[in-house]
């Protein structure tokens, strides 16, 4: 077994489709049934997506993984009950439909827990969440011990299975979808509002309750309909995902929906096509992680929202931070010393102490600054340059007026201060810079252009230096 | 050793011996997660190992435990982190952070096990969902003198172990931190200035639900580890509202969910004349919910059904106070009051009903009058309705005929003492309407 399973895992003679099989995969050209399959998954991502975004607005994600799996017992009985009465119980319309109605069940479990006791949601959802199941579980190993017939495939509703797809299932399928998306865009402009703002809904007159309840409706039907593409654990993903990736990109609900749509569709439709080209892929998982692979690239990518974007935000502010100090110890030392001030010169490894800076970190930022024409680095000691000069100048200048403003209307103590005007130096704007200046200019303490006095000690640039 | 006794011990007790330490652990930590409003993450980390497990297979390329495990625990510690993470960075709620993880790491374990090929060598999502405690078998030398000897207990199954020790390991951790359990969890702002962690606390919590969700669901599968992680200690905390009292009804629940749970997927198959036994994992959670429920409906404190007992007592004990008062103005205004003009109304009918038979009214041919008791308890009730009416025109400026409805609800909250206390404050002796407000029940003797 050890050496099957060694070629097995190191076998990469994958026969990988050509390009025109692909070409022929994306673009429903490859044989009836694919092409019907593909085209559902990618109606069902569509459908998904769109009502997910508004599930997730109203926080009920996590009540549709509860309802998801609270329909194995209705499959389980649907087809027990159809063979007792002598049917077909194999039929997907029938499991589809006990699937609804135990899956509904579940909800209304949920929320009468909710209502009647003193347990919060989550315990409620995962109670009736693993208890459903388990009961699932309990009459499907019944089912097995029976000598019915045609009662394999059952457990493919629990990790669903594309391949075991007939045409006219997934016909069903589409339609379902498709009716989904049309009652979608007719309650949409309700729907929003109420995710918005259910008060002022109630005001404006929209039945909050009523509408809460067509979403639940919506969310039952995409994920009874998700069953056999996606299975009952992971339909939860197509509902979450591309509302979660989608939110990312926007801040507008109207475009969050929409693109919602379009990525549970493209995930739909990718993971489909992939899973028809490739031997051993199984539709929903490769739905559900390319799904999983649009929210980390929307996570990572996203403009304002994304990490990246968020992370050099956060860079930037930093740097800008980082020069305003040094600019600012630099000016303070050279008034200390009370030369020409773009004659005094600083060791750089003091100006690294008197921040904390790594040496590795100011030479880095003083070499910056080098080249912003800011300031000269010669021989390890830095000093200004005119531009730097004035810059510095105007960034003290900032500061002590910020100090004088927290002694004088904030009832500082004038050793208090420094720190939290060094804070709040870098994003004094233009307009509040003259705001203070009046106020100094009314007491008669105003130079004209150069920085006040400070009205603190300075201790020297590197402490004992 | 006969054929019953020898099925029990080799196949029954390990089984059920391994549910019950697996179920312990579980229900022990659970407390801590329904208390934090993290019942779900249990939900998370018990679908997140799944490619952990593979991971762990593939590395060795056999089912060998230790790197399986490992593995899995791995993906348990990166479920925790990738939730807190997408949750930050996403801006997401919790709920929808974890079903975002959880349903993409359990997709990536579903094609994992579908690329390896490993559906052949036993390991797939089936069995991860269900257990194998049918599987857990003694099986020790028949022939020997008693199972106590060395040779037979070196034959005891490897899952009774590893629950056992995880049972052992819940144990002492809810036992030794369960100070600092609590405190995290009901004040993590308090917990966080007495110089207890409370991240710590929580990761701790985090890293042992995933080892007992790692250790657990090989045996028992992790819908039983989901279920066992909410719902024992979701009963208990119906029951008491003390945690040390939640703690131990919780663990007593879940060891009589898991024997009961066994034992009735054994036995059912009889009675349901189906060929082969049902899936005791199944049945425990069935159960477990079955104790929940009984839990929500019939809990003393906190159930449905005491609850509405009580509701119901109310409103009848306000229905005869309102009939007396009725009696009382009536017999006040000096008109008679017919027994048949009061039975219209099902609820009046019913006040009527009691009142007679607690001896506070009495029937004199068609006429109602209030006994003695009767009196005393409706002109209780009138004192403190005209109080009230007084007090809110006197002190809180409201309009004569507007006070009624108000004093009319506020009569049968208040106590003699209360009703004392208004009448200091009040100097007539009618209220707003003119009506003489009856006088303190003067003490006997």
């Amino acid at each position: 077994m050890t050496a099957l399973l060694a070629q097995s895992i190191t076998d990469v003679s994958i026969e990988w489709p050509s390009l025109g099989e692909i070409a022929r995969a994306l673009t429903f050209r490859a044989g009836h049934n694919t092409t019907v399959v593909i085209f559902s998954a990618l109606l069902l991502g569509v459908a998904s997506g769109m009502i997910g975004s508004f599930a997730l607005l109203r926080k009920r994600a996590m009540m549709s993984d509860a309802l998801a799996h609270c329909t194995l017992p209705g499959i389980a009985l649907a087809f027990l009950a159809f063979t007792w009465l002598g049917r077909e119980g194999r039929s997907l319309p029938v499991l589809l439909g006990g699937a609804a109605i135990t899956g509904i069940l579940g909800v209304l479990a949920v929320q009468a827990i909710i209502r009647h006791s003193r347990l919060r949601e989550d315990a409620a959802i995962g109670a009736v969440l693993s208890v459903f199941f388990g009961a699932g579980v309990v009459l499907l190993s019944y089912i097995q011990g029976l000598s019915v017939g045609n009662q394999g495939g059952l457990q493919h509703f629990i990790l669903g299975q594309t391949a075991a797809m007939q045409t006219h299932d997934a016909q069903l399928i589409g339609a379902c979808a498709v009716g989904v998306l049309v009652i979608l865009l007719l309650l949409f402009k309700e729907f929003r509002v109420v995710c918005f703002d259910d008060r002022f809904a109630r005001v404006a007159g929209v039945p909050v309750g009523l509408m809460d309840l067509a979403m639940m409706a919506l969310v039952v039907v995409v994920t009874v309909i998700g069953l056999q593409a996606v299975g009952l654990v992971l339909i939860v993903a197509l509902l979450i995902i591309p509302a979660a990736a989608a939110r990312f990109w926007t801040e507008r609900l109207t475009v969050m929906v929409w693109l919602a749509g379009v990525l549970g569709g493209l995930a739909g439709y990718l993971g489909a096509a992939a899973s028809s080209l490739l031997p051993r892929l199984p539709a929903g998982a490769v739905i559900v992680l390319t799904a999983g692979a649009i929210f980390l690239f929307s996570l990572l990518f996203a403009p304002r929202r994304g990490v990246l974007a968020a992370g050099a935000r956060l860079a930037r502010l930093r740097l800008h931070v980082a020069t305003d100090h040094l600019l600012r110890t630099m000016y303070e030392e050279a008034e200390r010393a009370g030369a020409d001030p773009t004659a005094a010169r600083i060791p750089g490894r003091a100006l690294a102490r008197a921040h904390g800076w790594s040496p590795l970190a100011a030479g880095a930022l003083t070499r910056l600054l080098h080249l912003r024409g800011l300031v000269r680095a010669a021989s390890g000691a830095v000093s200004l340059t005119p531009r730097g000069l004035r810059e510095a100048a105007r960034l003290t200048r900032n500061h002590r007026l910020w100090e004088e403003y927290l002694v004088t209307h904030a009832e500082f103590a004038a050793s208090h201060v420094d720190h939290t005007a060094d804070l709040v130096e870098h994003i004094l704007a233009g307009d509040l810079v003259q705001r203070l200046e009046a106020a100094l200019r009314a007491r008669g303490q105003l130079p004209p252009a150069a920085p006040p006095p400070s009205i603190h000690p300075i201790a020297p640039a590197g402490g004992a230096a | 050793m006969s054929n019953a006794a020898y099925q029990f011990l080799s196949q029954d007790l390990p089984a059920c011996l391994t549910a019950v330490f697996a179920v312990l652990a579980c229900a022990l930590l659970g407390n801590f997660l329904v208390l934090r409003r993290l019942s779900l993450m249990g939900d998370a980390i018990s679908h997140s190992v799944l490619p952990g497990l593979v991971a762990g297979f593939l590395v060795v390329g056999s089912r060998g435990r230790l790197p399986m495990f490992l593995g899995a625990g791995a993906a348990g510690v990166v479920t925790v982190v990738l939730v807190e993470a997408v949750r930050k960075l996403g801006r997401l709620e919790a709920g929808a952070a974890m079903g975002a993880v959880f349903a993409v790491m359990f997709a990536l374990g579903v094609l994992l096990i579908e690329q390896v090929g490993a559906r052949g060598v036993d390991l797939d999502p089936d069995c991860v969902f269900n257990g194998q405690l049918e599987n857990i078998l003694w099986l020790f030398p028949r022939e020997a003198p008693s199972p106590l000897t060395r040779a037979a207990l070196e034959k005891l199954p490897p899952e009774l172990w590893t629950t056992g020790a995880l049972a052992i390991v819940a144990a002492l951790f809810v036992s030794v931190f369960f100070k600092e359990l609590r405190i995290t969890s009901f004040d993590p702002a308090l917990a966080t200035s007495l110089g207890i962690s409370a991240r710590a606390m929580h990761f701790a919590l985090m890293l042992l639900v995933a080892a007992a969700v790692v250790a657990s669901f090989e045996a028992v599968g992790s819908i039983l580890v989901i279920a066992m992680l909410i719902c024992p200690p979701a009963t208990a905390r119906l029951l008491t509202d003390r945690l040390s009292t939640q703690v131990w009804l919780s663990a007593i629940i879940a060891v009589l969910v898991a024997v009961g749970g066994y034992t009735l997927a054994a036995t059912a198959p009889v009675w349901l004349n189906a060929p082969r036994a049902l899936s005791a994992a199944g049945m425990m959670t069935v159960l477990a919910g079955v104790f929940m429920a009984a839990a929500i409906l019939g809990s003393p404190g906190h159930g449905v059904i005491a609850r509405a007992l009580r509701h119901r007592r109310l409103a009848a004990d306000i229905a005869r106070e309102d009939l007396l008062a009725l009696l009382y103005r009536l017999h006040e205004l000096g008109r008679p009051a017919a027994s048949g003009s009061l039975t219209g109304d099902p609820s009046r009918r019913r006040a009527l009903g009691g009142a007679l038979a607690a001896g506070e009214v009495s029937e004199v041919g068609t006429a109602l009058r209030l006994t003695d008791s009767g009196l005393a308890r409706a002109r209780s009730i009138i004192r403190a309705h005209r109080l009230w009416e007084d007090y809110l025109v006197r002190q809180a400026g409201f309009r004569p005929d507007h006070v009624h409805e108000r004093a009319e609800a506020l009569e049968h909250l208040t106590g003699t003492g209360l009703s004392d206390r208004l009448a200091e404050g009040s100097p007539g002796v009618t209220d707003p309407h003119g009506r003489e407000i009856p006088r303190p029940p003067t003490l006997p003797g």
